[in-house]
Protein backbone atom coordinates (compact mmCIF):
# COMPACT_ATOMS: atom_id res chain seq x y z
CA UNK A 1 0.00 0.00 0.00
CA UNK A 2 1.45 3.20 -0.83
CA UNK A 3 0.17 6.73 1.26
CA UNK A 4 0.96 8.87 -1.86
CA UNK A 5 -2.85 10.62 -2.77
CA UNK A 6 -4.18 9.32 -6.04
CA UNK A 7 -3.18 11.04 -9.27
CA UNK A 8 -5.02 13.51 -10.26
CA UNK A 9 -4.21 15.30 -13.53
CA UNK A 10 -5.82 18.25 -15.66
CA UNK A 11 -5.19 18.58 -19.42
CA UNK A 12 -6.85 20.30 -22.47
CA UNK A 13 -8.74 18.82 -25.03
CA UNK A 14 -8.60 21.39 -27.51
CA UNK A 15 -10.08 24.56 -26.63
CA UNK A 16 -13.64 24.10 -25.49
CA UNK A 17 -13.20 20.54 -23.91
CA UNK A 18 -10.81 19.39 -20.88
CA UNK A 19 -9.66 16.43 -19.30
CA UNK A 20 -9.55 15.08 -15.61
CA UNK A 21 -7.26 12.28 -15.50
CA UNK A 22 -7.18 9.92 -12.82
CA UNK A 23 -4.40 6.81 -13.25
CA UNK A 24 -2.38 5.64 -16.79
CA UNK A 25 -4.20 2.25 -16.79
CA UNK A 26 -7.71 1.15 -16.46
CA UNK A 27 -8.86 -0.66 -13.66
CA UNK A 28 -11.90 -1.00 -11.62
CA UNK A 29 -10.49 1.89 -8.96
CA UNK A 30 -9.62 4.53 -11.82
CA UNK A 31 -13.05 4.07 -13.26
CA UNK A 32 -14.60 4.50 -10.09
CA UNK A 33 -13.10 7.26 -9.37
CA UNK A 34 -14.69 8.47 -12.92
CA UNK A 35 -17.93 7.56 -12.32
CA UNK A 36 -17.56 9.23 -8.60
CA UNK A 37 -16.64 12.85 -10.47
CA UNK A 38 -18.69 11.99 -13.00
CA UNK A 39 -21.95 11.61 -10.75
CA UNK A 40 -21.01 14.44 -8.61
CA UNK A 41 -20.69 17.18 -11.40
CA UNK A 42 -24.23 15.78 -12.64
CA UNK A 43 -25.71 16.62 -9.23
CA UNK A 44 -23.55 19.68 -9.42
CA UNK A 45 -23.05 21.00 -12.92
CA UNK A 46 -20.69 23.27 -13.99
CA UNK A 47 -21.62 26.50 -15.68
CA UNK A 48 -21.62 26.13 -19.78
CA UNK A 49 -20.34 22.77 -19.19
CA UNK A 50 -22.49 20.42 -22.81
CA UNK A 51 -21.11 17.05 -21.91
CA UNK A 52 -19.44 14.92 -19.88
CA UNK A 53 -17.42 11.93 -21.05
CA UNK A 54 -16.49 9.09 -18.68
CA UNK A 55 -13.01 7.02 -20.40
CA UNK A 56 -11.12 4.72 -19.63
CA UNK A 57 -8.80 6.91 -17.26
CA UNK A 58 -10.36 10.05 -17.83
CA UNK A 59 -13.15 12.29 -17.43
CA UNK A 60 -14.19 14.87 -19.99
CA UNK A 61 -15.78 18.15 -19.61
CA UNK A 62 -16.83 19.98 -22.86
CA UNK A 63 -17.70 23.28 -22.42
CA UNK A 64 -18.60 26.38 -24.11
CA UNK A 65 -15.70 28.78 -23.21
CA UNK A 66 -18.00 32.17 -23.07
CA UNK A 67 -19.45 30.57 -20.13
CA UNK A 68 -15.71 30.59 -17.72
CA UNK A 69 -14.44 34.93 -19.38
CA UNK A 70 -13.22 37.02 -16.63
CA UNK A 71 -11.73 40.12 -16.05
CA UNK A 72 -8.55 38.96 -16.04
CA UNK A 73 -6.85 37.97 -19.44
CA UNK A 74 -4.37 36.40 -17.94
CA UNK A 75 -6.44 34.07 -16.92
CA UNK A 76 -8.29 31.95 -19.85
CA UNK A 77 -11.48 30.26 -19.76
CA UNK A 78 -9.32 26.60 -19.02
CA UNK A 79 -7.60 28.02 -16.13
CA UNK A 80 -10.89 29.48 -14.41
CA UNK A 81 -12.73 26.32 -15.36
CA UNK A 82 -9.42 23.72 -14.02
CA UNK A 83 -9.45 26.12 -10.81
CA UNK A 84 -13.27 25.39 -9.90
CA UNK A 85 -12.52 21.44 -10.59
CA UNK A 86 -10.17 21.83 -8.23
CA UNK A 87 -12.37 22.99 -5.66
CA UNK A 88 -14.88 19.96 -6.14
CA UNK A 89 -12.49 17.30 -6.65
CA UNK A 90 -11.43 17.33 -2.52
CA UNK A 91 -15.49 17.04 -1.72
CA UNK A 92 -16.28 14.04 -4.15
CA UNK A 93 -16.18 10.84 -2.21
CA UNK A 94 -13.29 8.20 -4.03
CA UNK A 95 -16.36 5.63 -4.93
CA UNK A 96 -19.39 6.34 -6.77
CA UNK A 97 -23.17 5.79 -5.00
CA UNK A 98 -24.05 2.90 -7.26
CA UNK A 99 -27.68 3.29 -8.19
CA UNK A 100 -29.38 -0.52 -8.76
CA UNK A 101 -27.46 -4.51 -8.53
CA UNK A 102 -25.16 -6.05 -10.67
CA UNK A 103 -26.85 -6.13 -14.11
CA UNK A 104 -27.01 -9.46 -15.83
CA UNK A 105 -26.78 -9.90 -19.08
CA UNK A 106 -27.86 -13.30 -20.92
CA UNK A 107 -25.43 -14.92 -23.44
CA UNK A 108 -25.91 -18.04 -25.61
CA UNK A 109 -21.99 -18.98 -25.96
CA UNK A 110 -20.44 -20.55 -29.01
CA UNK A 111 -21.62 -22.39 -32.00
CA UNK A 112 -23.35 -20.50 -34.33
CA UNK A 113 -23.90 -17.35 -31.46
CA UNK A 114 -20.15 -17.16 -31.07
CA UNK A 115 -18.44 -18.51 -33.62
CA UNK A 116 -14.80 -17.71 -32.37
CA UNK A 117 -15.19 -19.23 -29.28
CA UNK A 118 -13.89 -22.61 -30.08
CA UNK A 119 -10.27 -20.77 -32.29
CA UNK A 120 -10.20 -18.19 -28.66
CA UNK A 121 -10.54 -21.46 -26.66
CA UNK A 122 -7.29 -22.83 -28.91
CA UNK A 123 -5.46 -19.57 -28.77
CA UNK A 124 -5.36 -19.69 -24.95
CA UNK A 125 -4.68 -23.22 -24.26
CA UNK A 126 -8.02 -23.96 -22.64
CA UNK A 127 -11.58 -25.53 -23.37
CA UNK A 128 -14.78 -24.16 -24.37
CA UNK A 129 -16.33 -24.53 -21.47
CA UNK A 130 -13.41 -23.15 -19.41
CA UNK A 131 -13.91 -20.06 -21.58
CA UNK A 132 -17.78 -19.53 -20.40
CA UNK A 133 -17.00 -20.51 -17.00
CA UNK A 134 -14.14 -17.98 -17.05
CA UNK A 135 -15.84 -15.26 -19.11
CA UNK A 136 -19.23 -15.75 -16.90
CA UNK A 137 -17.59 -15.74 -13.70
CA UNK A 138 -16.54 -12.07 -13.12
CA UNK A 139 -18.44 -8.84 -12.44
CA UNK A 140 -17.25 -6.31 -14.68
CA UNK A 141 -17.11 -2.65 -14.15
CA UNK A 142 -18.34 -0.78 -17.50
CA UNK A 143 -15.19 1.48 -17.94
CA UNK A 144 -16.55 3.44 -20.70
CA UNK A 145 -19.37 3.69 -23.93
CA UNK A 146 -17.62 4.69 -27.44
CA UNK A 147 -16.83 3.90 -30.85
CA UNK A 148 -20.73 3.47 -31.45
CA UNK A 149 -24.16 4.27 -29.55
CA UNK A 150 -24.18 2.07 -27.02
CA UNK A 151 -20.71 0.24 -27.52
CA UNK A 152 -19.66 -0.57 -23.62
CA UNK A 153 -16.04 -1.22 -22.79
CA UNK A 154 -16.60 -3.59 -19.55
CA UNK A 155 -13.36 -5.11 -17.37
CA UNK A 156 -10.96 -6.54 -16.10
CA UNK A 157 -11.25 -9.38 -18.52
CA UNK A 158 -9.80 -12.38 -17.24
CA UNK A 159 -5.67 -12.70 -18.55
CA UNK A 160 -5.80 -16.10 -19.47
CA UNK A 161 -8.44 -14.66 -22.08
CA UNK A 162 -6.60 -11.94 -23.53
CA UNK A 163 -5.75 -11.95 -27.08
CA UNK A 164 -4.83 -9.09 -29.49
CA UNK A 165 -7.49 -7.99 -32.00
CA UNK A 166 -8.27 -10.34 -35.15
CA UNK A 167 -6.23 -10.04 -38.26
CA UNK A 168 -8.56 -8.90 -40.10
CA UNK A 169 -11.61 -7.19 -38.70
CA UNK A 170 -15.19 -8.80 -39.67
CA UNK A 171 -17.44 -5.77 -42.05
CA UNK A 172 -20.15 -7.40 -40.05
CA UNK A 173 -20.73 -8.21 -37.04
CA UNK A 174 -24.34 -8.98 -35.45
CA UNK A 175 -26.16 -6.73 -33.19
CA UNK A 176 -25.93 -8.86 -29.79
CA UNK A 177 -22.42 -10.60 -30.32
CA UNK A 178 -20.53 -10.75 -27.03
CA UNK A 179 -17.15 -10.18 -28.06
CA UNK A 180 -13.30 -10.04 -26.14
CA UNK A 181 -10.14 -8.11 -27.49
CA UNK A 182 -6.90 -7.08 -25.32
CA UNK A 183 -8.24 -6.50 -21.42
CA UNK A 184 -11.99 -6.00 -22.50
CA UNK A 185 -15.35 -7.62 -23.11
CA UNK A 186 -18.22 -5.87 -25.01
CA UNK A 187 -21.33 -6.36 -26.44
CA UNK A 188 -21.94 -4.85 -29.99
CA UNK A 189 -24.65 -2.87 -29.78
CA UNK A 190 -26.01 -3.19 -33.22
CA UNK A 191 -24.35 -4.64 -36.86
CA UNK A 192 -21.32 -2.97 -36.90
CA UNK A 193 -17.63 -3.17 -38.40
CA UNK A 194 -15.51 -4.91 -35.48
CA UNK A 195 -12.42 -6.92 -34.91
CA UNK A 196 -12.77 -8.43 -31.44
CA UNK A 197 -13.13 -12.30 -31.21
CA UNK A 198 -16.96 -13.28 -30.73
CA UNK A 199 -17.87 -16.02 -28.30
CA UNK A 200 -21.23 -15.61 -27.79
CA UNK A 201 -24.71 -13.52 -28.54
CA UNK A 202 -27.25 -11.79 -26.23
CA UNK A 203 -30.48 -10.97 -27.00
CA UNK A 204 -30.74 -8.06 -24.86
CA UNK A 205 -31.48 -4.98 -26.75
CA UNK A 206 -28.47 -2.14 -25.50
CA UNK A 207 -29.19 0.64 -27.50
CA UNK A 208 -32.96 1.94 -28.10
CA UNK A 209 -33.43 5.67 -29.26
CA UNK A 210 -36.64 5.70 -27.97
CA UNK A 211 -35.73 4.69 -24.35
CA UNK A 212 -34.31 7.64 -21.94
CA UNK A 213 -31.29 7.14 -21.86
CA UNK A 214 -31.03 5.25 -24.88
CA UNK A 215 -28.21 2.85 -23.86
CA UNK A 216 -29.06 0.34 -21.16
CA UNK A 217 -25.58 0.48 -19.86
CA UNK A 218 -23.27 3.35 -18.16
CA UNK A 219 -20.42 4.03 -17.28
CA UNK A 220 -19.41 2.76 -13.71
CA UNK A 221 -22.69 -0.25 -14.07
CA UNK A 222 -21.34 -3.81 -12.85
CA UNK A 223 -22.30 -6.52 -15.15
CA UNK A 224 -22.54 -10.22 -15.34
CA UNK A 225 -22.71 -12.55 -17.83
CA UNK A 226 -25.31 -15.45 -17.72
CA UNK A 227 -24.90 -18.44 -19.41
CA UNK A 228 -28.34 -19.46 -21.37
CA UNK A 229 -29.52 -21.70 -24.21
CA UNK A 230 -30.61 -20.96 -27.38
CA UNK A 231 -34.70 -21.70 -26.84
CA UNK A 232 -33.84 -19.25 -23.86
CA UNK A 233 -32.26 -16.71 -26.16
CA UNK A 234 -35.42 -16.88 -28.66
CA UNK A 235 -37.79 -16.65 -25.16
CA UNK A 236 -36.08 -13.53 -24.09
CA UNK A 237 -35.52 -11.94 -27.27
CA UNK A 238 -39.45 -12.34 -28.47
CA UNK A 239 -40.06 -11.07 -24.93
CA UNK A 240 -38.74 -7.88 -25.34
CA UNK B 1 -45.17 25.31 -45.13
CA UNK B 2 -43.07 23.00 -46.90
CA UNK B 3 -40.31 22.35 -49.12
CA UNK B 4 -39.94 19.75 -51.99
CA UNK B 5 -36.70 18.16 -53.05
CA UNK B 6 -36.37 18.53 -56.79
CA UNK B 7 -32.80 17.52 -57.01
CA UNK B 8 -31.14 16.11 -53.47
CA UNK B 9 -27.14 17.04 -55.06
CA UNK B 10 -24.23 14.75 -53.38
CA UNK B 11 -24.93 15.11 -49.85
CA UNK B 12 -27.73 17.26 -48.91
CA UNK B 13 -28.91 16.72 -44.95
CA UNK B 14 -30.73 18.05 -42.20
CA UNK B 15 -28.34 19.90 -39.29
CA UNK B 16 -28.39 21.72 -36.50
CA UNK B 17 -25.47 22.53 -33.54
CA UNK B 18 -25.33 18.79 -32.86
CA UNK B 19 -26.57 16.56 -30.56
CA UNK B 20 -25.53 17.69 -26.48
CA UNK B 21 -25.25 15.53 -23.89
CA UNK B 22 -25.54 12.03 -24.96
CA UNK B 23 -21.46 11.69 -25.80
CA UNK B 24 -21.24 9.53 -22.58
CA UNK B 25 -23.33 7.09 -24.37
CA UNK B 26 -21.63 6.67 -27.61
CA UNK B 27 -23.71 9.15 -29.42
CA UNK B 28 -21.32 11.68 -31.58
CA UNK B 29 -22.40 14.81 -31.49
CA UNK B 30 -23.06 15.31 -35.48
CA UNK B 31 -24.61 18.84 -36.57
CA UNK B 32 -23.12 21.39 -39.07
CA UNK B 33 -19.53 20.52 -40.53
CA UNK B 34 -19.28 23.94 -40.40
CA UNK B 35 -21.45 25.96 -37.18
CA UNK B 36 -20.35 29.50 -37.70
CA UNK B 37 -22.13 29.26 -40.88
CA UNK B 38 -25.21 27.48 -40.01
CA UNK B 39 -24.96 30.23 -37.59
CA UNK B 40 -24.90 33.35 -39.82
CA UNK B 41 -27.71 31.38 -42.34
CA UNK B 42 -30.05 31.10 -38.89
CA UNK B 43 -29.83 34.80 -37.07
CA UNK B 44 -30.02 36.08 -40.08
CA UNK B 45 -33.56 34.92 -40.54
CA UNK B 46 -34.27 35.43 -37.01
CA UNK B 47 -34.08 31.65 -35.59
CA UNK B 48 -32.36 31.05 -32.68
CA UNK B 49 -28.73 29.63 -33.56
CA UNK B 50 -29.40 25.97 -33.36
CA UNK B 51 -32.34 25.59 -35.36
CA UNK B 52 -32.41 23.02 -38.28
CA UNK B 53 -31.16 23.98 -41.46
CA UNK B 54 -30.14 22.23 -44.59
CA UNK B 55 -26.10 21.50 -44.99
CA UNK B 56 -25.39 20.86 -48.90
CA UNK B 57 -21.91 19.49 -49.99
CA UNK B 58 -20.09 20.52 -53.25
CA UNK B 59 -23.25 20.41 -55.40
CA UNK B 60 -26.28 21.83 -53.90
CA UNK B 61 -29.90 20.95 -54.32
CA UNK B 62 -32.92 22.15 -55.67
CA UNK B 63 -35.51 23.69 -53.32
CA UNK B 64 -39.01 24.39 -53.95
CA UNK B 65 -41.13 26.27 -51.96
CA UNK B 66 -45.10 26.03 -51.70
CA UNK B 67 -45.16 29.39 -49.41
CA UNK B 68 -43.62 32.43 -49.32
CA UNK B 69 -40.28 32.13 -47.77
CA UNK B 70 -37.60 33.62 -45.95
CA UNK B 71 -34.20 32.03 -46.27
CA UNK B 72 -30.59 33.46 -45.82
CA UNK B 73 -27.80 31.46 -46.95
CA UNK B 74 -24.12 31.44 -45.83
CA UNK B 75 -21.19 29.26 -46.05
CA UNK B 76 -19.54 27.77 -49.33
CA UNK B 77 -20.81 29.54 -52.89
CA UNK B 78 -22.73 26.80 -54.25
CA UNK B 79 -23.85 29.18 -57.47
CA UNK B 80 -27.47 30.53 -55.51
CA UNK B 81 -29.87 31.69 -58.39
CA UNK B 82 -33.85 31.55 -57.99
CA UNK B 83 -35.01 30.80 -61.44
CA UNK B 84 -32.47 32.41 -63.56
CA UNK B 85 -31.27 35.22 -60.53
CA UNK B 86 -28.68 35.28 -59.05
CA UNK B 87 -28.74 34.88 -54.91
CA UNK B 88 -26.96 37.09 -52.98
CA UNK B 89 -25.70 34.78 -49.99
CA UNK B 90 -25.34 36.61 -45.93
CA UNK B 91 -28.88 38.72 -45.97
CA UNK B 92 -32.25 37.58 -45.20
CA UNK B 93 -34.24 37.06 -48.77
CA UNK B 94 -37.89 36.84 -49.08
CA UNK B 95 -38.57 34.59 -52.10
CA UNK B 96 -42.37 34.16 -53.74
CA UNK B 97 -44.11 31.01 -53.18
CA UNK B 98 -43.28 28.24 -56.06
CA UNK B 99 -40.26 29.33 -56.81
CA UNK B 100 -37.72 27.31 -57.27
CA UNK B 101 -33.91 27.40 -55.72
CA UNK B 102 -31.21 26.41 -57.13
CA UNK B 103 -27.90 25.60 -55.87
CA UNK B 104 -25.21 24.24 -58.15
CA UNK B 105 -21.47 23.07 -58.13
CA UNK B 106 -18.97 24.80 -55.71
CA UNK B 107 -17.33 28.01 -56.57
CA UNK B 108 -15.71 28.53 -53.33
CA UNK B 109 -15.61 26.35 -50.22
CA UNK B 110 -17.80 22.76 -49.71
CA UNK B 111 -20.38 23.25 -48.07
CA UNK B 112 -23.07 25.92 -48.14
CA UNK B 113 -26.10 26.28 -45.40
CA UNK B 114 -29.90 27.14 -46.23
CA UNK B 115 -31.81 28.57 -43.66
CA UNK B 116 -35.56 29.11 -43.51
CA UNK B 117 -37.62 31.31 -40.65
CA UNK B 118 -38.63 28.63 -38.32
CA UNK B 119 -36.74 26.20 -39.00
CA UNK B 120 -37.13 22.88 -40.57
CA UNK B 121 -39.43 20.57 -38.98
CA UNK B 122 -38.13 16.91 -38.79
CA UNK B 123 -38.11 14.80 -35.28
CA UNK B 124 -36.14 15.98 -32.53
CA UNK B 125 -34.23 12.38 -31.57
CA UNK B 126 -32.14 12.23 -28.77
CA UNK B 127 -32.45 16.29 -28.05
CA UNK B 128 -31.17 16.83 -31.81
CA UNK B 129 -32.47 17.38 -35.22
CA UNK B 130 -28.86 16.69 -36.81
CA UNK B 131 -28.70 14.38 -39.39
CA UNK B 132 -25.97 11.01 -37.92
CA UNK B 133 -25.41 9.66 -41.40
CA UNK B 134 -23.73 6.34 -39.65
CA UNK B 135 -25.85 5.66 -37.15
CA UNK B 136 -29.04 6.59 -39.81
CA UNK B 137 -30.93 8.83 -37.07
CA UNK B 138 -32.24 11.95 -36.82
CA UNK B 139 -32.81 14.44 -39.68
CA UNK B 140 -35.44 13.13 -42.62
CA UNK B 141 -35.16 9.53 -41.74
CA UNK B 142 -31.26 9.63 -40.34
CA UNK B 143 -30.16 9.88 -44.45
CA UNK B 144 -29.01 12.51 -47.01
CA UNK B 145 -32.01 14.38 -48.75
CA UNK B 146 -33.17 12.38 -51.97
CA UNK B 147 -35.24 14.41 -55.31
CA UNK B 148 -38.70 13.95 -54.29
CA UNK B 149 -38.76 14.47 -50.56
CA UNK B 150 -40.90 16.91 -48.67
CA UNK B 151 -39.27 19.13 -45.43
CA UNK B 152 -42.00 20.60 -43.31
CA UNK B 153 -41.20 24.35 -41.92
CA UNK B 154 -42.09 25.62 -38.44
CA UNK B 155 -43.75 28.55 -38.62
CA UNK B 156 -42.73 31.38 -36.76
CA UNK B 157 -44.95 33.33 -34.46
CA UNK B 158 -44.91 36.53 -36.33
CA UNK B 159 -43.83 37.65 -39.56
CA UNK B 160 -39.70 38.68 -39.78
CA UNK B 161 -38.85 41.29 -42.25
CA UNK B 162 -42.47 42.28 -43.20
CA UNK B 163 -41.19 45.30 -45.28
CA UNK B 164 -39.01 43.10 -47.42
CA UNK B 165 -42.04 40.86 -47.60
CA UNK B 166 -44.14 43.98 -49.03
CA UNK B 167 -41.43 44.10 -52.08
CA UNK B 168 -42.09 40.96 -53.11
CA UNK B 169 -45.26 41.80 -55.13
CA UNK B 170 -43.30 44.63 -57.00
CA UNK B 171 -40.34 42.16 -57.87
CA UNK B 172 -39.38 40.91 -61.00
CA UNK B 173 -37.08 38.40 -59.99
CA UNK B 174 -39.25 36.67 -57.16
CA UNK B 175 -36.90 37.40 -54.61
CA UNK B 176 -36.42 40.95 -52.47
CA UNK B 177 -33.22 41.37 -50.26
CA UNK B 178 -32.53 44.14 -48.39
CA UNK B 179 -29.34 46.78 -49.31
CA UNK B 180 -26.79 45.45 -46.49
CA UNK B 181 -25.20 42.03 -45.63
CA UNK B 182 -23.96 40.11 -42.70
CA UNK B 183 -19.77 40.45 -42.56
CA UNK B 184 -18.51 37.64 -44.34
CA UNK B 185 -16.08 34.65 -41.78
CA UNK B 186 -12.92 37.16 -40.94
CA UNK B 187 -10.45 34.72 -42.79
CA UNK B 188 -10.77 34.20 -46.25
CA UNK B 189 -12.55 30.59 -47.23
CA UNK B 190 -10.47 30.42 -50.54
CA UNK B 191 -6.92 31.28 -49.49
CA UNK B 192 -4.92 28.11 -50.76
CA UNK B 193 -3.09 26.39 -48.92
CA UNK B 194 -5.96 27.57 -45.93
CA UNK B 195 -3.96 28.14 -43.00
CA UNK B 196 -5.27 25.66 -39.50
CA UNK B 197 -4.40 27.49 -36.34
CA UNK B 198 -4.07 24.64 -33.66
CA UNK B 199 -2.87 23.71 -30.05
CA UNK B 200 -0.66 21.14 -29.39
CA UNK B 201 -2.20 17.64 -27.96
CA UNK B 202 -1.45 14.93 -25.02
CA UNK B 203 0.71 13.47 -27.71
CA UNK B 204 2.55 16.71 -29.15
CA UNK B 205 5.69 16.69 -27.03
CA UNK B 206 5.90 12.54 -27.15
CA UNK B 207 6.69 13.40 -31.01
CA UNK B 208 10.39 13.19 -31.87
CA UNK B 209 11.46 17.05 -33.22
CA UNK B 210 11.64 15.69 -36.64
CA UNK B 211 8.45 14.78 -36.68
CA UNK B 212 6.85 17.74 -35.08
CA UNK B 213 9.20 20.25 -37.74
CA UNK B 214 7.65 18.23 -40.37
CA UNK B 215 3.75 18.53 -39.04
CA UNK B 216 4.36 22.52 -38.80
CA UNK B 217 5.95 22.79 -42.59
CA UNK B 218 4.60 20.03 -43.80
CA UNK B 219 1.21 21.39 -47.39
CA UNK B 220 -1.26 18.71 -46.35
CA UNK B 221 -3.91 18.06 -49.06
CA UNK B 222 -7.69 16.80 -47.85
CA UNK B 223 -7.73 13.25 -48.84
CA UNK B 224 -10.29 11.99 -50.88
CA UNK B 225 -11.68 9.51 -48.04
CA UNK B 226 -12.74 12.25 -46.40
CA UNK B 227 -16.28 12.92 -44.77
CA UNK B 228 -18.23 14.53 -41.72
CA UNK B 229 -16.90 11.78 -39.69
CA UNK B 230 -12.80 12.99 -40.50
CA UNK B 231 -10.50 14.38 -42.34
CA UNK B 232 -7.99 12.21 -43.30
CA UNK B 233 -4.47 14.43 -44.57
CA UNK B 234 -2.21 13.37 -47.04
CA UNK B 235 1.50 15.33 -47.49
CA UNK B 236 3.47 14.71 -44.45
CA UNK B 237 3.81 10.92 -42.74
CA UNK B 238 4.81 11.37 -39.42
CA UNK B 239 7.51 9.41 -37.28
CA UNK B 240 5.16 7.73 -34.34
CA UNK B 241 8.27 7.39 -32.01
CA UNK B 242 7.23 6.74 -28.88
CA UNK B 243 3.70 6.95 -29.00
CA UNK B 244 1.40 3.94 -29.46
CA UNK B 245 -1.74 3.46 -28.67
CA UNK B 246 -3.48 5.00 -25.07
CA UNK B 247 -6.40 4.54 -22.72
CA UNK B 248 -9.57 5.64 -25.33
CA UNK B 249 -10.00 8.86 -23.76
CA UNK B 250 -12.67 11.63 -25.30
CA UNK B 251 -12.26 13.29 -28.44
CA UNK B 252 -13.50 16.52 -29.99
CA UNK B 253 -14.23 18.23 -33.17
CA UNK B 254 -10.62 19.33 -34.65
CA UNK B 255 -9.18 16.43 -32.52
CA UNK B 256 -5.92 15.40 -34.97
CA UNK B 257 -5.14 11.80 -34.31
CA UNK B 258 -2.08 10.08 -35.59
CA UNK B 259 -3.33 6.50 -36.61
CA UNK B 260 0.21 3.84 -36.79
CA UNK B 261 0.91 4.74 -40.38
CA UNK B 262 1.55 8.02 -39.88
CA UNK B 263 -1.03 9.79 -41.49
CA UNK B 264 -3.13 12.53 -39.25
CA UNK B 265 -6.80 12.42 -39.19
CA UNK B 266 -8.49 15.51 -38.09
CA UNK B 267 -12.21 14.33 -36.15
CA UNK B 268 -14.92 15.97 -37.85
CA UNK B 269 -18.32 16.92 -36.97
CA UNK B 270 -19.66 13.08 -37.14
CA UNK B 271 -16.31 11.83 -35.42
CA UNK B 272 -16.80 8.76 -32.86
CA UNK B 273 -16.99 9.98 -29.29
CA UNK B 274 -14.12 8.17 -27.66
CA UNK B 275 -10.48 7.35 -29.57
CA UNK B 276 -7.32 5.53 -28.52
CA UNK B 277 -4.73 6.75 -30.98
CA UNK B 278 -2.23 9.40 -30.27
CA UNK B 279 -3.74 12.90 -30.10
CA UNK B 280 -1.17 15.41 -31.52
CA UNK B 281 -3.60 18.71 -31.40
CA UNK B 282 -6.69 20.38 -31.48
CA UNK B 283 -7.78 22.17 -34.16
CA UNK B 284 -8.70 25.92 -32.76
CA UNK B 285 -12.25 25.78 -32.77
CA UNK B 286 -12.34 29.34 -34.48
CA UNK B 287 -11.04 27.71 -37.33
CA UNK B 288 -13.03 24.60 -37.63
CA UNK B 289 -15.64 26.24 -39.84
CA UNK B 290 -12.26 26.95 -42.26
CA UNK B 291 -11.61 23.31 -42.25
CA UNK B 292 -15.39 21.93 -43.00
CA UNK B 293 -15.07 24.60 -45.93
CA UNK B 294 -12.11 22.31 -47.62
CA UNK B 295 -12.88 20.01 -50.23
CA UNK B 296 -10.98 16.51 -51.06
CA UNK B 297 -7.65 17.80 -52.90
CA UNK B 298 -7.45 21.04 -51.01
CA UNK B 299 -4.35 22.58 -49.62
CA UNK B 300 -3.91 23.04 -46.33
CA UNK B 301 -0.67 23.84 -43.54
CA UNK B 302 -0.61 23.90 -39.47
CA UNK B 303 0.21 26.73 -37.04
CA UNK B 304 0.61 26.36 -33.83
CA UNK B 305 -1.19 28.35 -31.44
CA UNK B 306 -1.77 28.53 -27.48
CA UNK B 307 -4.55 27.54 -25.81
CA UNK B 308 -5.18 31.32 -24.40
CA UNK B 309 -4.67 32.31 -28.09
CA UNK B 310 -6.72 29.49 -28.99
CA UNK B 311 -9.83 30.59 -26.95
CA UNK B 312 -9.28 34.49 -27.43
CA UNK B 313 -9.89 33.57 -31.31
CA UNK B 314 -13.37 31.82 -29.94
CA UNK B 315 -14.21 34.63 -27.73
CA UNK B 316 -14.16 36.91 -31.11
CA UNK B 317 -16.28 34.30 -33.30
CA UNK B 318 -18.70 35.00 -30.33
CA UNK B 319 -19.08 38.14 -30.02
CA UNK B 320 -18.63 38.51 -34.29
CA UNK B 321 -22.39 36.02 -33.70
CA UNK B 322 -23.85 38.00 -30.83
CA UNK B 323 -23.22 41.05 -33.36
CA UNK B 324 -25.20 39.54 -36.41
CA UNK B 325 -27.90 38.12 -34.27
CA UNK B 326 -28.29 41.82 -32.31
CA UNK B 327 -28.44 43.91 -35.60
CA UNK B 328 -30.97 41.45 -37.10
CA UNK B 329 -33.12 41.39 -33.78
CA UNK B 330 -33.20 45.17 -34.51
CA UNK B 331 -34.13 45.32 -38.06
CA UNK B 332 -36.30 41.92 -38.30
CA UNK B 333 -40.00 43.98 -37.65
CA UNK B 334 -39.21 46.51 -39.93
Amino acid sequence: MSDAPPSLSFLPLGDRALLVEFGEQPDPAVSDRVSALTAWLDRHPLAGVTDLVPAMCSLALHYDPEAWQGDDPARTPYDRLVSALQAVVPQVPAVPQRVGAVIEIPVVYGGEFGEDLAELARACGLAPEEVVAIHSATVYTVYMLGFAPGFAYLGPLDARLSLPRRDTPRTRVPAGSVAVANAFTAVYPAELPGGWHLIGRTPLTLFDLGRDPPARLAAGNRVRFVPVDAARFHELGAAQ
Amino acid sequence: MNVTVLRAGVQTTVQDLGRHGLQRFGVPVSGAMDAYSLTVANLLVGNQAADAALEMTLDGATLQFDGDALIAIAGADLAPRLDDHPLPELRPLWVRSGSRVRFGMSRRGCRAYLAVAGGFDVPVVLASRATYLRGGFGGLSGRALKQGDRLAVSAPQAVRFPGLRAQLDASDSGFAAPHWSASAHPERLDRDPQRIRFVPGRHWEALDAEARNRFLHAEYRVAAASDRMGYRLDGGTLANAGAGSVPSESTAFGTIQLPPDGNPIVLMAERQTTGGYPRIGEVAGADLALLAQLRPGARLCFERIALGEAQRLWHQQAAALAQIGASVAANMAQ
